[in-house]
């Protein structure tokens, strides 16, 4: 009999005490990761609608969220003129609602935009962009989720337009939201001469650092960050982030109240067994890492069937219609190594006090009184 | 007890056999004694209840002292403090060379020097009986393969080799009680504390369980301190001590058969 044979017998003595155990940590694996992925995924799409055929981003300084950012069609045309410049996008976000679907993004962009150029068309025409009057262009899933196709007219917000083109840029925020020429969505969202970012696509990306020098320089109400700054900085990135973890932990921590409570159980229910081990020769570090190798168990197992949950449940979001192809999860190695690890140490945190109070066990006393 | 006293014993009782006490105060035994206690208190309930009032003891190697005595009388208390599992108030007490009061000792004593066998048998109950017998070595750290032969050799001599993959729920008292002893006899201690080791068994199985308990040692030079209510038990011991009110009242060998 080996030392890990002794952990198995008392987990498989009490299964369903074993497996509220398993269970409480593997919800906190699969809450995290769920919410990670999708957050990762949700970041990772942003990231690329900024980041399509650009460099650097160019956006009003200190402004909280994009979506409030403003850059002036005068500052457009000077950025276009800078030495550095190869183009310069304008992209004016927007949101706005139809009937059932209370938020669908709306991105306002110039007709030779790469991620129009780019993108597959199922159908319309890339170079009819902005020449239909009324028009209106969907990404796929938008026009799988508001049942409209070529040629029908939906009714976007206060007005009605019609759809002209459908096209999939494998982005699930664009392919789930609805285009614009610019100056429509300026007039559309009441900001006329307005754009929320210029992506800035530069003839020599080694000179990002000189070109965001000259815009601080030339334009003291907006800021140049290259996309990996922009990335590492975006405070709602940041949030995002944070508030991800910081549900995830909650959600560990419950998972750890729940082996705490798993294990004292155990330790109650055999301090007899407990005190014959001590005297058979067990020191209480030993009888420590019998406990430790319960909560290790407990917690190996909840970590795969954790991480089969949520790999069920990302799967589901993915493909469930209601979400409008907005949840494209993004599993990285870190988050998997981060959920892990916190696996591990609610799970031995959990186990700290009951395995303290089963060596400290006193073999006379239990075998006197139990 | 102070290094002092221990030069002339406790209340003017001479130490020991085999018991010196050295310059430096330290205690040393002479290599066939394995148990010199001297005045050992021990009192529960925060002193109300004494149950040892001043036991001396000795026990040599090889030889089966038997302590009887009605319940309550201290017989257990004196076997725990023996193995360490309790410690005592006062008084002074080597076991096999150890310090049972030292938690590194204490734990090196239940793993190479001492057995247990307890009135009730005191067995994991999810475990064989071969697992159950090989605690004392998973304890100690011995590989598996190296327990292998040792826990069919006990088995079989005590006739319990074609229970060894049945779990403890599925076998009798008597065949716990021989499987209770086996594991006690794993590490091959050199003294077996048993308490009561009879006390559950119908009187049949307890004379089977005692003469085997005693053919094991004997066969093993195996020193036992058999705490028991039973006379009959008791005068089968090399040495009888009567144990009364926390005291030892009377010793002597009581012509135990051999």
């Amino acid at each position: 009999m080996r030392f890990l044979a002794l952990v198995f017998v008392n987990l498989r003595r009490h299964k369903l005490r074993a497996l509220i155990g398993v269970a409480g940590i593997s919800f906190g694996v699969a809450a995290m990761l769920t919410i990670l992925s999708i957050v990762n995924g949700a970041i990772g799409m942003f990231e690329r609608i900024l980041s399509v055929e650009s460099h650097c981003l160019v956006f009003e300084r200190n402004v909280s969220d994009l979506f409030f950012s403003s850059v002036t069609d005068e500052q457009v045309v000077a950025l276009r003129k800078m030495e550095w410049v190869e183009s310069a996008q304008p992209l004016l976000f927007g949101l706005v609602s139809t009937p059932g679907h209370p938020i669908v993004t709306c991105f306002g962009v110039e007709g030779d935009n790469p991620r129009l150029t780019k993108a597959k068309w199922r159908s319309g025409r890339p170079e009819d962009f902005g020449k239909i009057a009324g028009g209106i262009w969907l990404g796929t899933r938008a026009a799988d989720f508001l049942k409209v196709e070529l040629g029908q007219k939906i009714e976007i917000g206060r007005g009605e337009f019609l759809v002209v083109g459908v096209l999939s840029t494998e982005n699930g925020f664009e392919d789930g939201g609805v285009f614009l020429p610019l100056s429509e969505a300026q007039k559309f969202f009441h900001r006329e001469g307005l754009a929320s970012i210029v992506a800035i696509k530069l003839r020599d990306q080694a000179k990002a650092a000189e070109f965001s020098k000259a815009v601080a320089a030339e334009f003291s109400g907006l800021i140049a960050l290259e996309n990996r700054e922009f990335n590492q900085s975006y405070t709602q990135f940041q949030i995002l982030h944070f508030t991800a973890w910081a549900v995830g932990i909650c959600a560990f921590l419950l998972g750890g109240l729940g082996v705490a409570n798993t294990m004292l159980l155990s330790v109650f229910s055999r301090i007899r067994e407990i005190a014959v081990l001590r005297v058979c020769g067990f020191s209480s570090w030993q009888v420590s890492g019998l406990i430790f190798g319960e909560a290790s168990v407990i917690a190996t197992a909840g970590l795969m069937v954790g991480f089969g949950l949520g790999g069920l449940a990302l799967f589901a979001m993915g493909h469930a219609p209601q979400f409008q192809g907005y949840v494209q999860a993004v599993v990285k190695p870190a988050m998997v190594e981060g959920i892990i690890a916190t696996s591990l140490v609610t799970a031995l945190a959990g186990a700290i006090y009951p395995a303290y109070f089963a060596s400290k066990i006193q073999p006379a006393e239990a075998l006197r009184y139990e | 007890m102070n290094k002092h006293e221990s030069d002339t014993g406790v209340g003017g009782v001479p130490p020991p056999r085999g018991y010196t006490s050295t310059p430096g105060g330290s205690n040393s035994l002479t290599p066939d004694i394995l148990v010199a206690g001297r005045g050992l208190l021990k009192s529960y309930d925060a002193g109300r209840v004494r149950v040892l009032n001043g036991v001396d003891l000795e026990v040599r190697a090889g030889e089966i002292v038997a302590l009887w005595g009605a319940s309550g009388s201290g017989k257990s208390t004196l076997l725990h403090l023996l193995g360490g599992l309790d410690i005592a108030d006062a008084g002074e007490l080597t076991v096999c060379g150890l310090d049972p009061r030292n938690e590194t000792h204490r734990i090196e004593l239940r793993r190479q020097h001492l057995g247990f066998v307890f009135q009730l048998h005191n067995l994991i109950p999810d475990l064989t009986v071969e697992e159950n017998l090989r605690v004392p070595a998973l304890a100690a750290g011995i590989p598996q393969a190296a327990t292998k032969a040792r826990v069919r050799e006990l088995a079989e001599s005590v006739g319990i080799a074609h229970r060894l993959n049945h779990r403890i729920q599925d076998i009798s008292g008597g065949e716990r009680q021989r499987t209770a002893l086996c594991r006690a006899l794993m590490n091959s201690p050199k003294l077996l504390l048993a308490d009561e080791p009879t006390g559950s068994l119908d009187e049949e199985t307890g004379d089977t369980v005692f003469n085997l308990l005693r053919h094991l040692v004997r066969e093993r030079g195996i020193a036992v301190v058999l705490a028991t209510h039973e006379r009959r038990f008791a005068e089968q011991c090399d040495r009888m001590l009567h144990v009364r009110q926390g005291r030892i009242e009377g010793s002597g060998s009581s012509g135990g058969a051999k």
